[in-house]
């Protein structure tokens, strides 16, 4: 990460080049795979590996793992499911939901474990998919309800007067079908990138600071222990956000597919 | 005297203002409704959540312009 600090003797600061490596595995064709694309697939091989080892002798006085597992299945289920969408309704969509949860916080997580450095949630490509995934399903959650109505539910709001209706429903449709896939991606990505961004320029400053300034001799080079602790600070920051967008991502969708499924507005 | 550079990030940080205005007063609101009413904290917090989605989805939107090409004048 902080190797693009001083080559030359000057400071580099992170670009966007950092999230679009060369290339490692089959080059050239369509399956090549850079530095990102691994880290996603090490990320779900992990994930489900843990997944299977922690589920796999449930007792039912819980050992000290289960426990740490049981407490975030329960909170994804309590909390965030089963608050939203209700007892039966939950539970229908609780293996989609608990999978964007789980996903979404793995790939957020490698943003700051030290040998990936990168969340592999900060290009557009697998966020976009998720969207899309609950972009369909809220869909599907109104359509599987209600047939054809569910978009007259969806764009025509009781209670509003018949002048403004057309208006009502022109927004309504932006905000529905247009804004939220689009706001559930960038969201999540641009959280991602500004995290990495942040991270990179505080340890590539430190790097800087420590091995060409104070180096050569001046001590303005001890700023560097300052941008360190900042450094330090804003991983502690980026693990809390990492949480954070996991649960966002996973709570909006559960709104939106419980909004298709409600009756009235 | 010139000054070159991108206006993206001055778009965004004039988007911020009013996006960060907005997701402090649902989020103050809400806070204030749960304190009155501490058992409907769950209905509160989806909605709260709605309203912040909508109101930063303008953020991003500032966000995404810088990407979008628009030609050479």
């Amino acid at each position: 990460m902080a190797e693009d600090g001083s080559d030359d003797g000057g400071f580099h600061g992170p670009s966007i080049e950092e999230f679009f490596p060369a290339p490692v595995l089959f080059a050239g064709t369509p399956f090549e795979l850079n530095r990102v694309m691994l880290i996603r697939l090490l990320v779900v091989v992990v994930l489900v590996i843990i997944l299977l080892l922690a589920t796999r002798r449930l007792k039912v006085v819980p050992t000290r793992g289960q426990a740490a597992f049981e407490f975030v299945f329960g909170f994804v289920r309590n909390n965030i499911v089963i608050e939203t969408l209700g007892e039966k309704d939950g539970k229908r969509f609780m293996p989609l939901l608990m999978t964007i949860f789980f996903l979404t916080l793995g790939l957020n997580i490698t943003g700051v474990i030290p040998p990936f450095n990168i969340a592999s949630t900060a290009l557009i490509g697998l966020p976009l998919l998720m969207a899309l995934l609950a972009y369909v399903l809220f869909i599907y959650a109104g359509i599987k309800k209600f047939g054809f109505r569910y978009f007259k539910n969806a764009l025509i709001l009781p209670g509003v007067p018949i002048v403004i209706t057309p208006l009502i429903a022109v927004l309504e449709f932006l905000s529905t079908f247009i804004l939220r896939p689009v706001t559930l991606t960038l969201r999540l990505v641009m959280n991602m990138v500004a995290g990495h961004m942040l991270l990179v320029l505080c340890f590539s400053a430190t790097h800087f600071f420590f091995f060409t300034v104070l180096a050569s001799g001046n001590f303005l080079g001890l700023l560097g222990a300052g941008t360190f602790v900042f450094g330090i600070a804003f991983t502690l920051l980026e693990i809390f956000v990492a949480a954070l967008q996991a649960y966002v991502f996973t709570i909006l969708t559960a709104i939106y597919i419980q909004m298709s499924l409600a009756e009235e507005h | 005297m010139n000054i070159v550079g991108q206006l993206a990030p001055l778009a965004f940080g004039l988007a911020a203002i009013g996006s960060g205005i907005g997701v402090g007063i649902i989020v103050g609101k809400t806070i204030e409704s749960v304190a009155r009413q501490p058992e409907l904290q769950g209905r509160l917090q989806g909605l709260m959540f709605l309203g912040i989605a909508l109101t930063e989805a303008l953020c991003f939107i500032a966000i995404a312009v810088a990407f979008i090409p628009f030609p050479a004048p």
